[in-house]
């Protein structure tokens, strides 16, 4: 049995996070148990944990410290795989200039920021924001979770604020809109993503099935 | 990147049945929009919302009777990724505002009605109109659009009521004052009859994205044959 924790803060669409995994469990026949919950034994006793995240970064800020949130992924990143997804991952950097500054949890170093309205492409046409579609992500390392998903596939993106992580950081992958982003950050336990994998039809449910099978650091 | 977004409206068949087909078939958004839930007074179903997202792993937006916050957050939680607002928005400006600031623009999506007002050889005009098209309003399609992105909406799902149904091509004149005025991305909609409809859509009227129904609903093209035709015209596409 294969325990897998959702965290829920109350943010929205943890459905499809459930549900996409639910359904890689059962092509890939693998005995899945999914909680989408808050409760901190539940996700103690998970074997992996998924991040989620949606909405407005002050709002799911508080509600992450609200609820305990904060002190459980510190826990759980000690122990065991985490995939942040999205929101998820802003919320693990230092700081994000969202909603006119909010403190996030410090887990990894860089901050997150705003697309910015001067956006263009190479032939200087303007970008819109949010980045909303299908986008390429160069994997920058060899990580599992990329494990038979060609270098460059197309993932589904909807933000408008971008990691900017620190050079001391591990970037897992680069994508460009106007400008270059971490797409997916790596750090011990952890596994960050920007885009939605549970939206990202075959690519994603490949990254799901890889972080399924994948042990983590220890 | 641009996509190509379906939308199930009429009597096609099972909802679920076609949005996974289309997703296996590479579908990049999936539009599911109960446009009789307005004037009917009935809500789009839940059950249905749930059953697409369990079994479709691409954006889903949920349109039709979404009239208050808990609507939304009932859709967002059944598995949608955004909800499409129309006659509510209109009703109360406002709630497109509240609803971006408490979920997230990201997930908020206006759709806007517009029908051409202006008479031939006037300067081209277009006003909002709600209920499927049946109402007017008397606001004017390009303010409106501006106003609602001000106030948050994520993405703007532009039909001409005038080309709805039509299969003669998108209001092309329309959709490049609209898309030209917001920063945010428009969808366009309404009239697709034919591929060269979906390239002309992104590069003469500026869209974001296309949607169509009633060519892939009726198996007069594919979804791979479109998306082929628009990278085929330099179009960059998911294939």
């Amino acid at each position: 049995m294969n325990k897998i924790a959702v965290i829920d803060y109350g943010m929205g669409n943890l459905h499809s996070v459930a549900k996409s995994v639910e359904h890689v469990g059962q092509t890939e026949d693998l005995d899945l148990r999914i909680d989408v919950t808050s409760d901190p034994k539940i996700i103690a006793n998970a074997d992996r944990v998924i991040f989620p995240g949606v909405g407005a970064i002050r709002d799911c800020m508080s509600e992450i410290r609200r609820l305990g949130i904060d002190d459980i992924v510190a826990d759980v990143i000690e122990r065991k795989p985490l995939l942040a997804i999205c929101v998820g991952f802003q919320a693990l950097m230092d700081f994000s200039e969202e909603n006119e500054g909010v403190d996030c949890l410090g887990i990894a170093k860089g901050s997150v920021k705003y697309f910015g309205g001067k956006l263009c492409d190479e032939s200087g046409h303007a970008l819109k924001v949010p980045h909303m579609g299908w986008n390429c992500v160069e994997q920058a390392t060899d990580h599992p979770l990329w494990d038979g998903i060609p270098d460059n596939s197309r993932f589904y993106f909807v933000h408008s604020y971008y990691v900017a992580a620190d050079s001391s950081e591990t970037l897992a992958g680069v994508t460009n809109y106007g400008l270059n982003f971490a797409s997916a950050l790596e750090k011990g336990n952890i596994f960050a993503v920007q885009f939605h994998p549970e939206k990202s039809h075959i690519a994603g449910l490949a990254l799901l099935k890889n972080f399924l099978l994948w042990e983590g650091v220890q | 990147m641009k996509g190509v977004k379906f939308v199930d409206i009429r009597d096609a068949g099972d909802p679920v049945e076609i949005a996974r087909r289309y997703s296996d078939a590479g579908a990049d958004e999936i539009t599911f929009l109960d446009i009789t839930a307005s004037s009917e007074g009935r809500e789009t179903t839940v059950q249905t919302v749930e059953a697409i997202a369990g079994q479709v792993f691409i954006p889903l937006t949920v349109g039709g009777g979404i009239r208050c916050l808990e609507d939304i957050h009932t859709m967002l939680n059944a598995g949608a990724d955004k909800v499409s607002i129309n006659t509510a928005a209109v009703r109360d400006p406002d709630f497109v505002r509240r609803a971006a600031e408490r979920f997230g623009s990201q997930c908020i999506v206006v759709a806007v009605d517009a029908k051409k007002v202006s008479e031939e050889g006037e300067p081209d005009h277009w006003q909002i109109f709600t209920h499927g098209g049946r109402n007017p309003t008397g606001i004017d399609a390009i303010e409106w659009a501006k106003r609602m992105v001000r106030y948050g909406a994520g993405e703007i799902l532009l039909t001409s009521m005038d080309r709805d149904g039509t299969r003669i091509g998108f209001d092309l004149a329309l959709n490049k004052a609209v898309s030209d005025a917001v920063t945010v991305p428009v969808i366009a909609s309404g009239g697709v009859g034919n591929l060269q409809h979906l390239v002309d859509g992104v590069l003469e009227g500026h869209a974001d994205a296309v949607l169509a129904a009633s060519i892939f609903h009726f198996g007069q093209y594919s979804i791979q044959e479109a998306k082929r035709y628009m990278a085929d015209h330099g179009i960059t596409m998911r294939l």
